[in-house]
C-alpha cells in the first residue's frame, strides 16, 4: 500500500496511465452517444424520451460509484495515514456532487413528462438528494477547521458514516413503493432491458467512469504541485528568505 | 429533412431530452476546463518558486529527471 505513497512514484505511474484513461472516456463516449441517440430504438411505453436514460443513469452510477470511492480512500486515510488517500478523497467530491446533480436534473427532466411532475418526494428521489447533501458536507468539512488535518479528519469520518446511505440508494427501489422504476441492469436475475438499450447505456457507463478517472489524476496531480509550492514556501520562509515567496 | 426535424423534436420529447444532454455537457466540459486551468496555474507557480529557490534546487531536480528517464 504505501509504495503507492510516495507522490513520485505516483505521478510517474498516472503519468504513463493517463492517455489510455482519455481514450477509453472518448472512444466509449462518442460510440454511446452515437448508438444511444440514432440507433437504439425508442421505447413502446416512453417513446424517445427513454435516451434521457443514456445521462441519467451514468450520472446516478457514477455519484454511488464515486462516493463508495471516497469512503474507501476515507478509511485507508484514517486507518494507514495514507496521504494519497485523503488528496484522492479531497478531489473526488466536487466531481461526485457535479454527478448526483446531474442524476436529479436529467431525472426531472425525464420525471416531468413520465410522471408529470418534477419532483416527488420518493425513497429513491429522497435518498439521492441526501447524497448531494453528503457530498456538500464533506467540502465543506475540508474547509472548515484552521487545521486542514481536523479537515480532513472530520471530513472522512462523515464520508463512512454517509455511506449508509449508498445500500439504501440501491434497494430504495425493492424497499419501499417507489414511482422510480426497479433496477433494469443491475440485478440478480440479469439485464431485463434490451440489448439495444443495454449497450449504448454500457458504453456510456464506461465512458463516465474513465472521464471520473482521468479527471482524478489530473487533480491529484495538481494538488501535489501545490503542496510542494507550499512546502517550497515554508522552507524559504525558514531560511530567512521571505523575498522567494513573494509572489 | 424530415429525418433531421424528427431527430431534433425527440417524437414531442426534445424539450426534456435536448437540455438533459446540454445540461450534462455543460458540467462535464466546466469540470474539464476548471481542472486544467488550475493544474497549469498551479504548475507555473511552482515553476516560479522553483527557479527563486537558486540553482542548487535546481540542479538536484535535474538529476531525479535524468534518473526518471533512465
Amino acid at each position: 500500500m504505501h509504495r503507492f505513497a510516495n507522490p513520485g512514484r505516483f505521478l510517474r505511474l498516472s503519468g504513463r496511465f493517463l492517455p489510455w484513461s482519455v481514450g477509453l472516456t472518448v472512444l466509449p463516449l462518442g460510440f454511446g452517444l452515437y448508438l444511444g441517440l440514432f440507433v437504439a430504438p425508442a421505447d413502446y411505453q416512453q417513446g424517445e424520451s427513454v435516451r434521457i436514460m443514456y445521462v441519467h443513469v451514468p450520472s446516478a452510477w457514477l455519484a454511488l460509484f464515486i462516493y463508495t470511492n471516497i469512503a474507501i480512500a476515507s478509511a485507508i486515510a484514517l486507518i494507514w495515514r495514507h496521504p494519497l488517500a485523503d488528496v484522492a478523497a479531497k478531489v473526488s467530491s466536487p466531481i461526485g456532487a457535479g454527478f448526483t446533480f446531474l442524476a436529479l436534473a436529467t431525472g426531472s427532466l425525464w420525471g416531468k413528462p413520465m410522471w408529470g411532475a418534477w419532483w416527488v418526494w420518493d425513497a429513491r428521489l429522497t435518498s439521492v438528494l441526501v447524497l448531494f447533501f453528503l457530498y456538500l458536507g464533506h467540502m465543506a468539512l475540508l474547509n472548515a477547521f484552521d487545521d486542514p488535518g481536523r479537515g480532513r479528519k472530520a471530513a472522512a469520518v462523515l464520508a463512512l458514516v454517509g455511506f449508509v446511505n449508498v445500500p439504501i440508494i440501491k434497494f430504495s427501489v425493492d424497499w419501499w413503493n417507489t414511482l422510480h422504476q426497479p433496477a433494469s441492469v443491475l440485478r440478480m436475475e440479469g439485464p431485463s432491458i434490451h440489448a439495444e438499450m443495454l449497450w449504448p447505456l454500457l458504453l456510456m457507463a464506461l465512458g463516465f467512469t474513465f472521464y471520473y478517472v482521468t479527471l482524478l489524476l489530473v487533480r491529484m496531480k495538481s494538488e501535489l504541485l501545490a503542496a510542494r509550492a507550499r512546502a517550497l514556501r515554508l522552507t524559504a520562509l525558514e531560511a530567512g528568505r521571505p523575498e522567494a515567496v513573494a509572489p | 429533412m424530415e429525418q433531421i426535424e424528427s431527430f431534433f423534436t425527440m417524437g414531442g420529447y426534445g424539450a426534456y431530452v435536448w437540455p438533459a444532454y446540454g445540461l450534462t455537457a455543460a458540467v462535464m466540459i466546466a469540470f474539464l476546463v476548471t481542472t486544467l486551468r488550475s493544474l497549469r496555474s498551479r504548475r507555473k507557480s511552482l515553476d516560479t518558486l522553483q527557479a527563486k529557490a537558486g540553482p542548487r534546487r535546481r540542479r538536484s531536480k535535474g538529476a531525479t529527471d535524468k534518473e526518471s528517464s533512465s
